[in-house]
């Protein structure tokens, strides 16, 4: 119940009112949950931004450098890898990239990022690197969604001492910050290929989903469809995942959006650390890692990987925020001001029209 | 609310017991402690083999070298780090002193300018201010720590101290900043065009005439507050304190306010003088007991204006008290800048990148004081910056949720003030699920301490754990990783404790 407080509600049967009324039944009316939801998903701007940004982010690092297939390597358009090691091209290995605004005009050059000491493309490398963190991103969102959900569910819906011995489980997963745990994991697993890792990080991320979806479980085994399937003879695992989840998806969605940018920084951040990923392999926190020390001296070696992060990681989350406003039922999108007047002016011309 | 309690305890002595064996066992699997002697080419490699597994019992199984550990865990002995040969409760004290210094500072000033933006922004929800405080929140909420950190000691740091070898701003720059300030203020007050266009230039002026002061004063490299800063600064707090805890038009609130502000300024010399004679026994006790005494003679001029609502006047010559004393102590601290700027130790930088303390600085008691400042400053912003973001979220979203509640609309409706409505009835509400979320966002802090310890070398608990584990030494590893989710346990029996005092709906039912 979020009413804007400067401007207080009129009484809603106040012709104006009705206006209004008119206007939010719109909104929702002969529509599905379904369509109601991705109608204000798409229709909350800092959101679909945020997507378009991620899809082009993706493309980008996928077909510039291509990327393997079972086996088989898509190749892509761009003329280096991220290994070779070419002869610098400007001194030090400054960016080619130049801004139309400059002496030379807008040029993207071989090496439009730079590259570092031995001549690797910076603009490859990180490809490379926002290449692993969105790997990581989906695997983790899988591993998470998996085991998170399969346990607040089970213990949400049979309660007692499966509840009991599940949350307990959880509750010791929780006296590890992540981090911490990652640190020892990440040593573990070694920093080899990324997968391990991903999966590692899944293994101790799903505690928060699982008590949310716990939560949710809770609340919605009282309601009378629950009764209404069990008394039409449906097994435990229909109403689990036939009955509950599809009413619990909107508490999923969204928690796994904001524990996958949650993952992202946390690898970055144990590649940094050096418990994460590390050469040969590239990720755009090892690459922070290792250029760290060259900051005054080769300050674009460090400026792109840590863009990177932020356009991912920000772009995730404001389509997490926009997930949560849309699978809000209390969330009413407020008319803009243009449109109040409007509502406004009708109904003051319909009840002159009405008076006279 | 006892069985409660104990039951909580207890499940929690449980969880740490069987979280310490599997950390154990990770652990143990983790480390290579021959890892150095693998590669070694020494001629006696294989003699250094035997005495490294005789030392460490590797030999024995994992689950026996386990209990061999708890043992001598629950008596107090954490055990000797083998690489260093030094007990970890050697290692440890001087750690967590720094852990703590840096939390604590990074948590309270989240906490305060987290919850304090958000609720602005949720007062003036769905406007310019409210939608640039959510996209600056989103995008500090994104930001890698870690970059953060190297880039404030990279660029923040080097740059600062460049800047005061030679302190000029331009005065364009100055312009500048004070247009700026006077936006922001205008957008955070809000209101109707004229009165917005008021404030933001009130605020810009201000903000000019400051930065002005602070130039021809040669204030960057003689920093200080001084009578004539202490006495504007002192009512501006007496001002702000009652206003928002009581409301100008309650007159001995406000006379107590502007007695305890003037009592301020007027002990400033004495207060000098004071410090001139406590110097040699001056510590943490003392500083605290100082403002203790600050805020029991503001509560004792507030009880002595008498009046019905006397305890109002009390709280509100407390709440002036301890931030008018807090100045004359940071004036006092900052008094030593220009010795502690020169000193050979220094070297001219002196905003440090690395480690807690300068070492061989010597001085007395401020200068310590100081020099611990000005390491914490950039560490502190570092670690501020995500948790910030986080409050500022939660504070508004659930400022938002109260404020939409009827007994605000009762509050309204019975005449009560705008001001009365926001503090007492929306403020005290929204805090009451913001309690839970502290105790386990420091649990978070502390973990995201590992980060900054290491990117500026400070020598706590994180850099300790980093250090040890890269190293293959258990015994360090373990004691750390026991000490926080002992801390995660407390904090999580702790937030449910707040809440269910807090919040009378909810039955605590063991």
């Amino acid at each position: 119940m979020t009413s804007d407080l400067n401007t207080p509600q009129p009484p809603e049967d106040s012709p104006v009112g009705e206006a209004e009324n008119a206007i939010e039944l719109h909104a929702v009316e002969g529509k599905s949950q379904g369509q109601i939801v991705r109608e204000r998903f798409f229709g909350h701007k800092g959101a679909m931004a945020a997507l378009v940004a991620l899809i082009l982010i993706a493309i980008l690092a996928l077909s510039s450098i291509g990327f393997p297939v079972f086996g088989w390597y898509v190749g892509g358009w761009w003329q280096w890898n991220p290994y070779e090691t070419p002869a610098l091209v400007n001194p030090g290995g400054a960016p080619t990239l130049t801004m139309p605004w400059g002496d030379a005009g807008f040029a993207i050059g071989s090496h439009p990022f730079g590259q570092d000491t031995l001549g690797r493309d910076i603009f490859a490398r990180t490809m490379k690197g926002v290449q692993t963190s969105l790997m990581i991103m989906v695997v983790v969102g899988i591993v998470v969604t998996v085991i998170g959900v399969i346990i607040g569910a089970l213990s949400g819906f049979y309660r007692g001492w499966v509840d009991t011995g599940l949350m307990r489980l959880t509750d010791l997963f929780i006296t590890m910050p992540t981090l911490v745990i990652g640190a020892v994991l990440g040593k573990l697993v070694g920093g080899a290929s990324a997968l391990p890792l991903a999966l590692a990080l899944g293994l101790i991320s799903w505690t928060t989903l699982a008590r949310l979806v716990r939560g949710d479980f809770l609340s919605l085994r009282e309601r009378e469809f629950v009764d209404a399937a069990r008394v039409a003879g449906a097994s435990d695992s229909r109403i689990i995942f036939k009955h509950i989840l599809p009413n619990a998806m909107g508490v999923i969605i969204v928690a796994v959006t904001l524990l996958m940018s949650a993952a992202i920084l946390l690898e970055t951040a144990l590649s940094y650390l050096g418990f994460g990923i590390h050469s040969p392999n590239v990720s755009l926190g090892s690459m922070i890692s290792e250029y760290q020390s060259s900051f005054s001296t080769r300050p674009w070696l460090f400026w792109w990987p840590g863009l990177f992060i932020i356009a991912v990681v920000l772009s995730v989350n404001f389509i997490g925020d926009g997930l949560r406003d849309a699978f809000d039922p209390r969330q009413k999108k407020l008319p803009s001001a243009r449109a109040m007047k409007r509502a406004d002016r009708i109904a003051q011309q319909r009840t002159g029209a009405s008076t006279s | 609310m006892l069985r409660f309690f104990v039951r909580r305890v207890l499940i929690g002595l449980g969880i740490l017991l069987v979280s310490s064996l599997l950390m154990y066992l990770m652990v143990d699997l983790t480390i290579d402690p021959l890892e150095d002697l693998r590669t070694s080419t020494a001629p006696n490699k294989e003699l250094m083999i035997e005495q490294r597994i005789e030392q460490l019992h590797l030999n024995d199984p994992v689950i026996q070298r386990y209990f061999v550990w708890l043992g001598h865990f629950v008596t107090g002995d954490l055990g000797t780090a083998w690489t260093t040969n030094r007990p970890v409760t050697e290692i440890l004290s001087s750690a967590i002193v720094s852990t703590l210094q840096l939390v604590t500072a990074a948590t309270v000033l989240a906490i305060v300018l987290g919850i304090g933006v958000g609720i602005v922004s949720a007062l003036r929800q769905y406007s310019s201010f409210d939608y640039l405080i959510t996209f600056i929140s989103f995008l500090l909420y994104s930001l890698p720590s870690f970059w953060v950190a190297v880039l404030l000691k990279q660029w923040a740091a080097i740059g600062y101290n460049d800047f005061l070898a030679d302190p000029v701003i331009a005065l364009p720059v100055m312009i500048g900043i004070a247009v700026l300030f006077g936006l922001l203020w205008s957008l955070a007050l809000g209101g109707p065009p004229r009165s917005r266009l008021i404030n933001g230039g009130a605020a810009a002026g201000v903000t000019f005439v400051v930065l002005l002061y602070i130039q021809l004063t040669d204030w960057w490299s003689t920093p200080n507050v001084g009578p004539v800063l202490l006495a504007v600064t002192s009512l501006g707090i007496a001002l702000g304190v009652t206003t928002l805890s009581t409301g100008l038009k309650n007159r001995r609130s406000l006379l107590t306010a502007l007695t305890v502000a003037a009592l301020g300024v007027a002990l400033y010399v004495p207060m000098q003088w004071a410090f001139y004679y406590l110097t040699p026994m001056m510590n943490w006790a003392v500083v605290l007991g100082l403002g203790i005494v600050a805020a029991v003679v503001g509560g004792v001029i507030g009880a002595l204006y008498r009046g019905p609502d006397w305890r109002q006047s009390v709280r509100t010559g407390a709440l002036t008290a301890v931030p008018v004393a807090g100045l004359i102590f940071v004036d006092r601290v900052m008094q030593v800048w220009p010795l502690y700027a020169s000193a050979n130790a220094i070297g001219g930088r002196p905003i440090p990148t690395i480690g807690d303390r300068t070492p061989n600085l010597g001085g007395n008691f401020w200068v310590v004081t100081l020099d611990q400042y000005t390491h914490l400053i950039l560490p502190t912003i570092s670690l501020m910056l995500i948790s910030f973001a986080g409050y500022t979220r939660y504070a508004r979203g659930s400022m938002l949720e109260v404020m939409g509640q009827d007994y605000i609309r009762t509050a309204r409706a019975k005449g009560l003030t705008e001001r009365t409505v926001i503090m007492r009835h929306g403020f005290r509400n929204s805090l009451i699920p913001m309690a839970t979320i502290v105790p386990i966002d420091i649990i978070t802090l502390i973990g995201g301490a590992i980060i900054t310890e290491n990117i500026f070398g400070r020598p706590g608990m994180g850099q300790m754990f980093l250090r040890h584990l890269d190293g293959n030494d258990i015994e360090p590893v373990m004691a750390y990783l026991l000490i926080v989710a002992f801390l995660a346990i407390v904090a999580n029996i702790v937030a449910d404790l707040i809440y269910a005092v807090l919040d009378p709906r909810i039955r605590v039912e063991a």
